[in-house]
């Protein structure tokens, strides 16, 4: 790492800082963060005549299947997102969103509950980041990732397909090695490498305040079912998991054009514990008959961010998506928009100084890190409902309860919103805590003591996708 | 048009939104095309389109007054739902999310511009 520049590290001066005609920005990662900050930033320049060079440098060719063009993720656009990205202009077509989700349904050992969106709309989208599993031979669609970049390659960025060696600073501009090559000045340096890379180790050497995020693992499986078996079982529902298996913390169950997506998160996840999950007779019951828990089409062990950068900018730096602030276990793409987008005005309307991206940037920032600490509450709440059957049944109880009703739906908005995403988690532990919502649990009680008596007889049926019983909730 | 893809499919002729209602919600257009009717004294009189990404029914979000137009598909459309509460607190954050709606009003604008013109243009040329 080289640094000449005497200039101590806020004193860029503002006037200098400020993005110009021909300015040349470097992106270091072509994920969502990085090709929705270069089409943001070149669509807000272009609206105000500027022109800007933007190289993105991404080695992974994201058309490819398996690991080499995956960014290894469970591949959901949220509510907000698709809502967003709609208003944006940002279309994804068909081909891009492998499966239209338009309900969730929750899984305990004590019964299901399927909650669907207003209108019966498709109002989430689960995606494929990269060509799909290891085992496609004629991919069926648009890698999600791939489209994303085409759309930044498209308002005119330079995709530079390299391995970043080293990142460094020379008279005061942020400065990009790739292998063999000589270093090249830029006048801002945006990361959106994700935490997956051993690069991020490079900007704490840097001198720029920059210390990576906490991490903790995922297991992400896929399945081949076949469309038409995933149509008659899975369905357009996402099913995630309430179980009492010890260090599971959250599970899900994701349709996607010929596959499954199983998502896990808990504590020191591993093979064994996907295993334990994918052997529950309440993920075999929405399983075809016959399923092959073991015959998994490819398998990867991700890490995500749990705890932020406290400090995701410098001068002339920005990090932006999971390699600076993201959102709880939820919404990672979500996140990664609204800091891509946040970072891109900055760097148009406000400067690439320290300072711009302290007072335009950082802001969006806290209000995820915010939020987020308000997220370990409302994750406590359901771990709390893991551990105890009567809390299940209560959830369970009072959701089904709303729809046969056709009361308000406070509680299934609750569940809707902590599985989707889609609105801050101080809104939703604000709705937790709703004064009628604990009424609504009390009138439940004796109902939900009865069936617990009556459980030590009876063993609980598995849901089925066909079970006709199964009510339905609004959101 | 694929079944699984977002937003909810609309027969052709059916109604999104009807005119005189109060909605909370706006819309995009996904795949095909809606048309904007106004219903006056029992008649229809289309008023405008709008095909795949363009945005419709963004008025009664922004002036609280009951829809002034009816919006129904013109043959099979994918239409995607916008929820006024999101889409404010997003602007809240992220006002650049409001270049594309200025950008669509203007164009609205122009087109109604282009009409009164053509309207005028008619009028002066019967009473003419």
């Amino acid at each position: 790492m080289t640094d000449t520049s005497a200039a101590p590290p806020d004193s860029t001066a503002d006037a200098d800082a400020a993005l110009k005609d021909g300015s040349r920005i470097a992106v270091i990662g072509g994920g969502p963060a990085g090709s929705m900050f270069t089409y943001f930033l070149l669509d807000m320049a272009e609206r105000v005549d500027m022109r800007l060079d933007v190289d993105i440098y991404e080695p992974r060719p994201f058309t490819k299947p398996g690991p080499a063009g995956c960014n290894m993720c469970g591949g959901i656009v949220s509510e907000s997102l698709v809502q967003n990205l709609a208003v944006d202009g940002v279309w994804l077509s068909s081909d891009v969103v492998q499966r239209g989700i338009d309900s969730y349904v929750l899984h305990t050992d004590v019964g299901s509950v399927r909650i669907a969106t207003p209108n019966d709309e498709m109002r989430i989208g689960a995606v494929h980041r990269g060509g799909g599993p290891r085992d496609v031979t004629e991919a069926k669609w648009e890698s999600f990732d791939h489209h994303l970049l085409s759309n930044a390659t498209e308002r005119g960025a330079k995709v530079i397909s390299t391995r970043v060696e080293e990142v460094g600073r020379a008279n005061g501009h942020p400065t990009v090695r790739v292998k063999g090559g000589e270093p090249v000045s830029y006048d801002l340096v945006v990361v959106a490498t994700g935490v997956n890379t051993s690069i991020l180790k490079t900007f704490e050497g840097l001198g720029i305040g920059y210390q990576r995020p906490k991490l903790t693992k995922t297991l992400i499986r896929e399945y081949y079912l076949g469309e038409d078996v995933i149509a008659q079982t899975v369905g357009t529902s996402m099913h995630v998991f309430l179980l009492n298996i010890p260090r599971l913390e959250f599970a899900a169950v994701i349709p996607k054009g010929d596959y499954v997506t199983m998502c896990l998160l808990g504590d020191d996840i591993d093979k064994e514990l996907g295993d334990a999950f994918a052997s529950a007779p309440e993920v075999r019951a929405i399983m075809p008959e016959g399923w092959d828990a073991g015959a998994a089409s490819c398998q990867c062990l991700p890490h995500i961010n749990i705890h932020g950068v406290e400090k995701p900018y410098a001068d002339r730096f920005v990090f932006i998506g999971d390699s600076g602030v993201t959102r709880l276990y939820k919404d990672g793409i979500g996140a990664a928009y609204r800091t891509a987008k946040a970072a891109a005005r900055t760097a148009l309307f406000e400067g690439v100084s320290e300072r711009a991206f302290r007072e335009n940037f950082m802001p969006v920032c806290q209000s995820i890190h915010g939020d987020n600490r308000i997220g370990e509450y409302a994750f406590v709440l359901t771990r709390i409902a893991q551990r105890l059957r009567i809390m299940r049944r209560a959830i369970i109880a009072i959701t089904r309860d709303e729809q046969a009703n056709g009361r308000r739906p406070r509680l299934s908005g609750v569940l809707w919103d902590i599985f989707s995403g889609s609105a801050p988690y101080s809104d939703i532990f604000r709705r937790m805590f709703d004064p009628m919502l604990a009424v609504r649990g009390i009138a439940a009680m004796p109902g939900v003591l009865v069936s617990t008596i009556r459980s030590t007889e009876l063993a609980p049926g598995p849901f089925r996708h066909s079970d006709p019983g199964t009510p339905e909730v609004k959101a | 048009m694929s079944e699984a893809a977002l937003g909810r499919f609309y027969e052709d002729g059916e109604v999104i939104v009807r005119q005189g209602e109060v909605g909370d919600c706006m819309y995009v257009v996904q795949d095909g095309v809606v048309e904007i009717v106004r219903e006056a004294d029992g008649h229809e009189i289309q008023v405008g389109s709008a095909g795949r990404n363009e945005v419709v029914g963004e008025m009664a979000i922004f002036d609280r007054h009951p829809r002034s137009a009816t919006i129904k598909a013109k043959g099979r459309a994918r239409v995607l739902t916008l929820d006024k509460r999101n889409f404010l607190r997003r602007i809240n954050e992220d006002p650049a999310l409001a270049f594309r709606m200025v950008e669509t009003l203007s164009r609205r604008i122009r087109l109604l511009n282009d009409q009164v013109v053509a309207l005028q243009a008619q009028l002066d040329q019967r009473d003419g």
